[in-house]
């Protein structure tokens, strides 16, 4: 007979092998099954993850997350602490409320996995076993491919993870003299939150008109165009900052020089006084312990039902690290959506059920354009048996018809319900 | 053209409704997608309409109305138009359970 852990293992090996169904039990709720779950990374993903685990096994699976993190600190908002408009504590929230789930937190850096052993290892030499684990690391940044770049994050932030970041570029901002320039480099999709570089570019260009106007806003796109929300921006940047921000497409650049703050671009040299680049991305380096070659050498190729790395049994990736289905979004909303893909999954598989057949997430990412008016693009995706990904409900989801101050409190009210859906 | 899409995607729709049983868990599963926005089951934290415990008619019709362009909305309207008929009655019937 087959212990549990060697059933687990049996059951994993066949959902990879994408014969979903065969060998699993029927469609009753099974009682939920125990079995230790560790989470990599207490962001977007892997917060909700932990939480949804937790409450949807009804504290049977033991969940063990790690975060290097002592306080989850949102990206999404952390443009309003840029602007002025809120603070660093707007948007910190505890761990407390995840203990009080039940789930263990461990606050320290994974460095290692062995997919085979099942085990992930610490910095600190402690070592965790699991029957599955759930990879929520985020984005890495590639300064490297930006000469001059590498090591200069203070000089030139990114505030690209919410922190320490975020409050130096406000402190860069706040330094800067009326008449000043401020250039924001957005690298080549895809990225971490498409609209969120436009979306810094007018809360930034609002603080200025405010206190500074006679400052410039120049946005280096290394993209052809604006990535999303266009019409919608271009109302802001062609609008009431017609005379502050200046869009320029196609500008990859190619070196910084961290002591004049200068952006050197194909054509072009631009010297600046707050000198934002948000480097090239690529999925949270942990990724390479799993041993699978990476898509575009940057992000993890899953299989959607279960959420599992392809060729990295029992390991569950979500969030900005995959390579993401047909126009779905690097977003907080989308992780914490994969995330609850992954949760039910993991519960249907340790309790040797085959994942949903038919899984469907929704994104909405509200952008504003000033400390308080906002707007969104939402969509809706459901799994295509024949096509093996998640692809976009026809006819759904849409972007607003122009900001609103109702978005605005919408959004914000987004944030409040999404922080506590995950840490709460 | 748009005819030839359409019937594509009722097509993948179909097959997925028939090539495996349903997941027992799936209102659940469904509702889950909406947390972000209206809480936790449902249990909205502020700023939006908590649907835990609402009458499962009432969201049926309310989403429908969005739908249908009936009810103005600055974002209902887009995601309803991404759930089917069963998919918001399986949600509204969740939500209706919850206290
Ligand atoms: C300025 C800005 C604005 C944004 N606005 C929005 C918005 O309005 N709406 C929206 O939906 N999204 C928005 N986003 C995008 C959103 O922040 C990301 O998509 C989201 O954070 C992705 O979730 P994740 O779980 O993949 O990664 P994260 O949330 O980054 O979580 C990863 C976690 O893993 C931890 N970690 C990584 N490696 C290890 C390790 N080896 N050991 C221990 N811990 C580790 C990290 O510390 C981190 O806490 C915005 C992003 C930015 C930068
Ligand atoms: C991105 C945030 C967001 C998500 C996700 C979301 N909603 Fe809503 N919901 C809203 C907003 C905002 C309103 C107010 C109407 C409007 O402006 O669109 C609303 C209103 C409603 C109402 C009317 C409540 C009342 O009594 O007036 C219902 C019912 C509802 N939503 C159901 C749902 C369901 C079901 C889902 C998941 C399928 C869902 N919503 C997902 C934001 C959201």
């Amino acid at each position: 007979m087959l212990n549990r852990r060697e059933f687990l293992k049996s059951a994993g090996a066949t959902a990879a092998a994408g014969a979903l169904g065969a060998g699993f039990a029927g469609s009753a709720i099974a009682a939920p099954a125990g079995g230790h779950v560790v989470v990599i990374g207490g962001g977007y993903g892997g917060a909700t993850a932990a939480k949804y685990l937790r409450m949807w096994s009804e504290g049977k699976v033991k969940v063990t997350l790690v975060e290097r993190q002592k306080q989850f600190i949102s990206c999404p908002i952390s443009n309003l602490v840029v602007n002025g408009a809120r603070q660093l504590s707007d948007i910190t929230v505890s761990y407390d409320g995840l203990k009080g789930r039940g789930v263990e937190i461990v606050h320290g850096e994974v460095t290692a996995i062995d997919v085979a052993k099942r085990r992930v290892k610490l910095a600190d030499g402690t070592a965790l076993d699991y029957d599955r684990l759930l990879v929520s690391p985020g984005i890495d940044f590639l300064p490297e491919e930006v000469g001059g770049l590498a090591g200069n994050e203070e000089q030139i932030p990114h505030a690209w993870k919410a922190g320490p970041q975020t409050v130096l570029l406000r402190k860069q901002l706040e330094d800067m003299k009326d008449g000043g320039v401020f250039a924001l480099h957005i690298p080549k999709a895809p990225y971490r939150c498409p609209p969120g570089p436009y979306e810094r570019a007018c809360v930034v260009a609002d603080y200025l008109m405010n206190h500074k106007p006679k400052s410039k806003v120049l946005v280096l796109d290394a993209n052809p165009d604006i990535q999303s929300k266009k019409g919608l921006f271009l109302q802001s940047f062609n609008g009431r900052y017609k005379d502050m921000i200046e869009y320029r497409p196609d500008s990859a650049l190619r070196s910084v020089d961290a002591t004049t703050r200068t952006a050197e671009l194909e054509f072009d040299k631009i010297r600046a006084d707050v000198l934002n680049v948000l480097p090239p991305m690529r999925a949270g380096r942990i990724v390479d312990q799993l041993g699978v070659a990476l898509l575009n050498e940057r992000w993890v190729d899953i299989e959607w039902l279960s959420m599992e790395a392809k060729g990295a049994p029992n390991v569950h990736v979500v969030g900005d690290a995959i390579f993401p289905a047909p126009t779905m979004p690097k977003s907080g909303h989308m992780a914490n959506q994969h995330a609850k893909v992954a949760a039910a999954a993991i519960l249907n598989l340790l309790a040797g059920q085959a994942p949903n057949p038919d899984p469907l997430v929704m994104n909405t990412c509200y952008s504003f354009v000033d400390a308080t008016n906002a707007m969104h693009v939402a969509s809706v995706h459901r799994y295509s048996a024949e096509k093996k990904t998640l692809l976009p409900v026809e006819g759904s989801g849409g972007v607003s018809t122009a900001a609103s101050e109702l978005e605005g409190k919408y959004a914000l009210a987004w944030s409040r319900n999404i922080w506590a859906d995950m840490l709460t | 053209m748009k005819l030839a899409t359409a019937c594509a995607v009722l097509l993948i729709v179909g097959a997925t409704a028939t090539a495996q049983a349903q997941d027992p868990n799936l209102a659940r599963n469904l509702a889950a997608t909406c947390a972000n926005c209206h809480g936790t089951d449902g249990q909205a934290v502020g700023g939006m309409e908590t649907l835990a415990g609402m009458p499962a008619e009432r969201i049926v019709k309310k989403v429908t109305d969005y739908r249908s362009g009936e009810l103005p909305a600055t974002i209902m309207h887009q995601i309803a138009k991404g759930y089917t008929d069963e998919q918001i009655r399986l949600i509204a019937d969740y939500f209706a359970a919850r206290k």
